[in-house]
């Protein structure tokens, strides 16, 4: 359904190219499918709308003309304003002079409040800080018990009890005052933003305790309602900041941009796992490129920049283009993911790939080693040509690696399907494709 | 079960800007079904999270209907909205109310959409119809799940079959099923632990939980619902095509409708996949939920 939208773009300014010239209608050609990517986003509609005049504005005033890739340049503008819009700057959060510093996190149900405390409260201890966690979900069955079990996992003291929440706020602050824990992280009931008495007791909380920030957390997978609920809660008890979760799946974070755009709120955290490590910083341009649709073009040119070979990536881009991809560059390929991290952080970085497109090339890191096993227990002929590898040679295979044929099988069906792919990016030259990603760092 | 509209209603119309009133509104200012109002439909339908594809659809379908039947009249418009609607949601509505013995349902989905909540209300509804329940905490990987799942059960008043934590929640479904099959139980519900549809490794578990249930019983699970937040948005398309890949979805469980989201991505998931909607989640209470109607859905969507 969704084309990657660099391609689409090209598509529009191709016919353009030959004429060399670009006119208001084109721009207002190549924003139809950028507005098209940001709903399909979940962005907004109104705040597209707004977005969509104003880069409209900014592209006929800017020299679209001179640029050599009017469809470049048109993402380019685009990126550079949705990065705008989220927020340039990272925004740190603030700590009281006199501690204890409170953080009070609030959402709807099951947005990822109690993980998210559990995340903050490790990353702030590790920056040295002592936090005190605070169970104030009185309603949700277990919901003490799961903050009891993380802050257990994490050795981080817990505050609870039988009280209402208000009250255990205040007890909690007197507590860590008193123990000596400079930092207060609040976990209370998911609720609508709609639910009078419960977003009242918010405001209770809040003014007896008064924290330092209150962080919305608000799930990545959201859809235009993002914008009702973060008005909301901003309107009936202000917010602070926003806290991101679930942007490990192939969601493609929309919400962020309502969110950032009716708020004006910075974006502090991202959750991007159940696992009480995995919490990012915020990067606007990153979360760009991804609304976008072009994949996490940034982050995977800064890490395939840290780590692979400079030397490597020029030889396998000749093989692309001479479409002599053995299982020797494939082998090659994976060492070189395998120093840039999980696998599938990496593919969900490559524009186009997040999604369908990988489906079913999909490897998991532990089945990264199974493959490295049967790739080693191929001869040289095999590797090269890989199509001779019959029954017999699959099941020498299995045997040598200590896997089965049906890894075997999957592992060449993989191949097969990668190579069949590289021969299509290879056919879209090379050249084009490098630069339409590449070129904005 | 009863379903009532009034409820629905209220929970779908609770914000300012109701789609009826957007509607009506847009209808007072054209007296004909023109461009601008075909334009402001599809404001509403994006705003409700159908997504562009299916809203593009949708309002070409009104156009080509109001033109085929030479309607002009823009009030009309709502009607042929809702026969739209309601017959994409109703092209994917095949579900079997047949029980097996036990009868076995697997409760799957992303993270935090109400997997474990649905189940005290599923539980609730058959045990409201006098049937013995027993429910399964295959959820063994999020903190207090188990313990969640068990005062559930505790409250609605039926047993469960308690896990470690990290134990293999395949074996716990197992030892469910087996049980409810010695013991003459009639439902058996399986909490599973929620799960990004893109992790390989954990949708392999869920692949393995479904095997091992169809080793305990031939034909288990009987139905495995994808629960799904209604605040969801395009992502509920991708959601629905990997779960339905890995374990065959039979229906969906639409929670937390309560809010201000419409729920709209229901029709783009109708509109692409054949899968029905079964449920409709309205609140955090065992009661709060209803049989999904697609009639009365799009009726209260547009009425
Ligand atoms: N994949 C993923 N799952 C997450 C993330 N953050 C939280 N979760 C999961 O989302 C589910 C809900 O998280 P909770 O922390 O219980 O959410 P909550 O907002 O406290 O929920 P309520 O208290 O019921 O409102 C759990 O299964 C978490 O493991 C994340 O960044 N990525
Ligand atoms: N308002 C509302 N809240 C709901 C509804 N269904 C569930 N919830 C709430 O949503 C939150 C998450 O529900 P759970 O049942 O724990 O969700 P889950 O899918 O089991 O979560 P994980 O196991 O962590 O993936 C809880 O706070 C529930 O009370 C509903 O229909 N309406
Ligand atoms: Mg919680
Ligand atoms: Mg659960």
């Amino acid at each position: 359904m969704f084309e990657d939208l660099t391609i689409k773009l090209e598509g529009i300014f191709k016919k353009l190219r030959g004429r060399g010239k670009l006119s208001e209608s084109n721009i207002k050609d190549a924003l139809k499918e950028v507005r098209l990517a940001l709903l399909e986003a979940d962005v907004n509609y109104k705040v597209v709308k707004e977005f969509i005049s104003q880069v409209e504005v900014k592209a006929i005033g800017q020299e679209v003309l001179r640029s050599i890739t009017p469809g470049q340049q048109i993402i380019k503008i685009v990126n550079d304003e949705l990065t705008n819009l989220l927020g340039k700057e990272r925004v740190e959060m603030m700590f009281s002079a006199q501690p204890p510093t409170v953080f009070m996190l609030v959402g709807l149900q099951g947005s990822g409040k109690t993980t998210a405390c559990g995340k903050l409260a490790r990353y702030y201890r590790k920056k040295g800080r002592f936090p005190l966690l605070v169970a104030a979900d009185v309603y949700r069955p277990a919901a003490v018990d799961q903050l009891k079990i993380l802050a257990k996992m994490l050795d981080i003291p817990i505050f609870s009890s039988k009280d209402d929440p208000v009250k255990i706020c205040e007890a909690s602050v007197e507590r860590a005052r008193k123990d000596g824990k400079d930092l207060v992280i609040i976990d209370t009931a998911g609720r609508l933003h709609i639910d009078e008495p419960l977003m009242l007791e918010l405001l209770n909380i809040k003014k007896a305790v008064s924290p330092q920030e209150i962080v919305l957390v608000a799930d990545a997978m959201t859809g235009q309602d993002a914008v009702n609920i973060a008005k909301t809660f901003e309107e009936k008890i202000g917010l602070d900041g926003i806290f991101l979760t679930k942007m490990d799946g192939d969601a493609r974070g929309g919400a962020a941009l309502s969110i950032r755009a009716v708020t004006g709120k910075p974006i502090k955290f991202v959750g991007v796992g159940e696992k009480l490590d995995a919490l990012e910083m915020f990067y606007p341009d990153r979360i760009a490129s991804r609304i976008l649709g072009m994949g996490d073009v940034v982050s995977l040119v800064e890490k395939a920049e840290e780590t692979v070979d400079l030397e490597e990536a020029k030889k396998l881009e000749k093989k692309l283009k001479k479409e002599t991809f053995t299982l020797d560059d494939f082998y090659a390929q994976l060492q070189q993911i395998k120093k840039m991290g999980s696998l599938e952080s990496i593919l969900e970085m490559i524009p186009g790939m997040g999604g369908k497109m990988m489906k079913g090339l999909k490897i998991d890191d532990k089945a990264m080693v199974r493959v490295e096993a049967v790739i080693n227990s191929m001869t040289k002929a095999e590797r090269q040509k890989p199509h001779i590898i019959d029954g017999s040679r699959r099941k020498r295979i299995a045997l040598g690696s200590g896997t089965s044929v049906q890894h075997v099988n999957q592992l060449l069906k993989q191949f097969f399907m990668m190579q069949k792919m590289i021969k299509n990016f290879s056919k879209m030259d090379l050249k084009k494709f490098e630069k339409g990603f590449f070129s904005f760092r | 079960m009863k379903f009532s509209l009034e409820k629905l209603k209220f929970g779908l119309f609770k914000t300012k800007e109701n789609l009826l009133g957007r509607i009506s509104q847009a209808v007072g200012l054209h007296k004909k079904i023109d461009q601008e109002l075909l334009d402001e439909l599809e404001e509403i339908l994006i705003k409700a999270d159908v997504g562009p594809s299916t809203t593009v659809r949708i309002v070409e379908g009104v156009k080509k209907e109001a033109t085929k039947n030479k309607i002009e009249a823009s009030e009309k418009v709502i009607g042929l909205l809702k026969d739209q609607v309601t017959s994409i949601l109703t092209a994917g509505e095949t579900s079997s109310n047949d029980l097996f013995s036990p009868h076995v349902i697997m409760m799957v989905g992303v993270n935090g959409t109400g997997k474990t909540t649905s189940i005290a209300k599923l539980a609730k509804d058959f045990k409201d119809q006098g049937k013995k329940v027993l429910m399964a905490a295959c959820d063994t990987f999020r903190a207090a799940a188990g313990e969640q799942l068990e005062i559930w059960a505790k409250r609605v008043g039926v047993e469960m079959v308690k896990s470690m934590p990290n134990q293999d929640p395949a074996s716990v479904a197992f030892d469910a099923i087996n049980s409810a099959s010695a013991r003459g139980l009639d439902v058996v519900i399986a909490d599973t632990a929620g799960r990004l549809h893109t992790k390989v490794n954990l949708m392999e578990e869920l692949k393995k939980i479904k095997r091992v249930m169809g080793k305990a019983l031939s034909g288990a699970p009987h139905e495995v619902l994808l629960v799904i937040d209604a605040t969801t948005g395009q992502n509920g398309l991708s959601q629905v095509r990997m779960f339905n890949d890995a374990v065959g979805i039979t229906g969906i469980f639409l929670t937390k409708l309560d809010g201000t989201a419409k729920g709209g991505i229901m029709i783009a998931i109708a509109d692409e996949f054949k899968v029905p909607v079964r449920y409709i989640g309205l609140g955090e209470k065992p009661e709060d939920f209803q049989k999904f109607d697609p009639v009365w859905f799009a009726e209260a969507l547009f009425t």
